[in-house]
């Protein structure tokens, strides 16, 4: 107990006790909860010759304390001196306490729900715009750059291609592998009810061909590389890297956007190939192993299945999957100011608007190619 | 006299290149203690290891009389609490308010409640003579004495007794640099603090350090201010008889 209450004739003492430290904060907090009652009759004389410690989160709460008797009517006076560290906390809180710059309060009800749906209409155009922009930029960059290999930054581009793509070659060809066991299985499963086993290598061979080897080439990069690339370019914003390269002279779009955006770009294609033959690989295997069809009636039935174009339907979509992933993965990056917790927003924003636009994009492509009929 | 801390034969190398080589350093409870030496000659490996963030190869570093080296993290604890440390930088949290920043350890070791965490907050804050409106503001949106303040008022968060600095007043203009000495002075003489700092600011050294270690060769020779300045060796020689030095002496000679 670091209080003692002694009454003497015409006013009372509180025998200041015991450790004034931050380490007794908490319970020194609960017992100046309780002091407001001890303050009814007059002078209060505070003796503190037998604090042990004091510190200035203990000083603190002595002036808190000192505030509560007097704001409950008592006259503070102190036996001896006043301790050096109240001195000290009064100097600095003098001035008094400045305002924060307040908020206007908060709406409520419809109010507030047009609020925010006119907030979110004000953000949506703002990024609409930035990612108008930011392209814009972007191709103007490879205009220019196009007219001068150098600014292409080759060295760069390839550089890039060995992070995003030679290094992604595992993972992209094994999910590929065991996503077309998943297809061939379930294929297998079904068709055999229509006595139509055969047919899985059909099933197989278009759907890894048109859809899945790029679609989930395109996430797996989006995941990888897409967050990287905010993430670089985020902490090279907090790092003022990015305003040290425009003092220099150089532009930030033509040195880290373009390399990136067109090394991707190459990148993607190549995995998707890859991810196709593994795809049709995983495919032959299981058809083998679930249908009893040998590689070599695999090879011609998987010809009949395939139209010319069947391949060229995927990997067309390739590059602009990886724009879009590259892009979406960059601007985010860019916008990164000020925090920490900046740069984790907007790396999760980057992975999710990029797989997002990844699968919108291959959606417009479904109905693009079915109104071409190919 | 107990020294708050003795560093003794402290021997740090990385690969090849040693860096301190038996280094002996005592600071007293009270002082001012400034630490100088050549970039590279290992002024910031000798504060890492008396914070115990760095282990050294040989040597043991003692404050207020606990062996900091080699010991489990756990039993740091007890000693981390002593002292408060500001980085060259500032190192603020980016994603917490100032006022945040300085309740992150209180809050962390004593359960106490939010109006008195905003109130103990709110007296560091201006204890280092930023303004109320500070508290409530991102290190992003500070000026550079603002964020040197701002961490300051961080490190004494738990009251420690010992303060370390590194680099208080690089990056500062002269102005807010002398303000900062200033605040430093103040609040060393009103909290009754023991400061350690790692400085190349001549005008810091002459205005606030009591005594003075200088790093040559990883050993440390340390001394009074008198006694280094008059100090043979070829190097300590060529640093505050120099041209920058003798510029910075005159004015401080001036002033006081």
């Amino acid at each position: 107990m670091q209080l003692e209450v002694q009454d003497e004739a015409g006013h009372r003492t509180l025998r200041l006790t015991g450790r004034w430290t931050v380490q007794e904060a908490a319970a020194l907090e609960l017992l100046l909860g309780r002091v407001d009652g001890l303050a009814a009759n007059g002078a209060v004389v505070l003796d503190g010759a037998g604090i042990e410690a004091l510190d200035l989160s203990g000083a603190w709460l002595l002036r808190a304390l000192e505030g509560r008797l007097a704001a409950a009517g008592a006259r503070v006076e102190w036996r001896g001196e006043r301790p050096g560290l109240l001195t000290f906390i009064d100097e600095a809180m003098a001035g008094g306490i400045v305002p924060g710059t307040g908020e206007a309060p908060a709406p409520q009800g419809l109010e507030r729900g047009l609020h925010e749906i006119g907030r979110f209409a004000v953000l949506a155009r703002g990024q609409a715009l930035d990612l108008l922009g930011f392209v814009g930029a972007l191709i103007s960059v490879l205009g220019r750059a196009l007219g001068n290999l150098r600014r292409l930054r080759p060295a760069s581009i390839v550089r890039h291609v060995h992070e995003t793509g030679v290094r992604a070659i595992p993972i992209v060809a094994l999910i590929a592998f065991l996503i077309s066991v998943i297809v061939a299985y379930i294929g297998a499963q079904q068709l055999r009810k229509f006595g139509g086993e055969i047919f899985v290598v059909d099933l197989v061979t278009i759907a890894v061909l048109r859809e899945l080897g790029v679609l989930l080439t395109a996430v797996i990069v989006a995941g990888r590389s897409g967050s990287a690339f905010a993430a670089e370019l985020g902490v090279m914003q907090l790092n003022d890297e990015v305003d040290a390269l425009r003092a220099i002279g150089m532009d930030p779009v033509e040195v880290l956007i373009l390399p990136r955006v067109l090394g991707l770009m190459i990148a993607l294609p190549a995995l998707t190939v890859i991810a196709d033959a593994m795809g049709l690989a995983g495919g032959a295997l299981l058809s083998w192993y679930l249908v009893d069809l040998p590689l070599s009636q695999y090879l011609e039935r998987m010809q009949d299945a395939i139209a010319s174009t069947t391949f060229w339907v995927g990997i067309a979509k390739a590059p602009v999957f990886a724009f879009l992933i590259a892009t979406i993965g960059t601007l985010r990056g860019m916008q990164v100011r000020g925090s920490s917790r900046e740069l984790g927003r907007l790396t999760t924003v980057a992975v999710v608007q990029a797989i997002f636009l990844v699968i919108l994009a291959d959606a417009v492509f479904a109905v693009i190619f079915m109104e071409l009929d190919i | 006299m107990e020294p708050a801390i003795r560093v003794r034969g402290i021997v740090n190398r990385f690969g090849r290149h040693v860096v301190h080589d038996g280094l002996d350093l005592e600071v007293f409870p009270g002082e001012v203690f400034g630490i100088v030496g050549g970039s590279g000659s290992g002024k910031s490996v000798l504060l890492r290891t008396m914070l115990g963030l760095q282990r050294p190869a040989a040597g043991s570093v003692l404050i207020e009389g606990q062996e900091v080296t080699g010991r489990p993290a756990r039993e740091l604890l007890a000693v981390k609490r002593r002292y408060g440390v500001t980085f060259q930088h500032g190192a603020l949290f980016t994603a917490l308010t100032v006022a945040q920043n300085v309740q992150l350890p209180i809050a962390e070791y004593y359960p106490v409640s939010e109006a008195m965490l905003r109130g103990l907050a709110e007296m560091r804050v201006r204890m280092v003579g930023l303004p109320a409106a500070a508290a409530d503001q991102y290190p992003s949106e500070l000026s550079g004495g603002m964020i040197k303040r701002a961490a300051l008022a961080r490190a004494l968060a738990l009251d420690p007794p010992l303060l370390f600095l590194d680099e208080p007043t690089s990056g500062l203009d002269p102005i807010s640099a002398a303000a900062f000495d200033r605040l430093v002075l103040y609040l060393q003489r009103s909290l009754r603090l023991t400061i350690v700092m790692i400085t190349h600011d001549l005008d810091t050294i002459f205005r606030i350090c009591n005594r003075i270690g200088v790093i040559v060769e990883g050993r440390m020779i340390s001394g009074t201010l008198d006694e280094i300045v008059r100090h043979e060796h070829p190097w300590i020689r060529d640093y505050f008889h120099g041209e920058r030095s003798r510029s910075a002496r005159g004015l401080a000679g001036t002033d006081g």
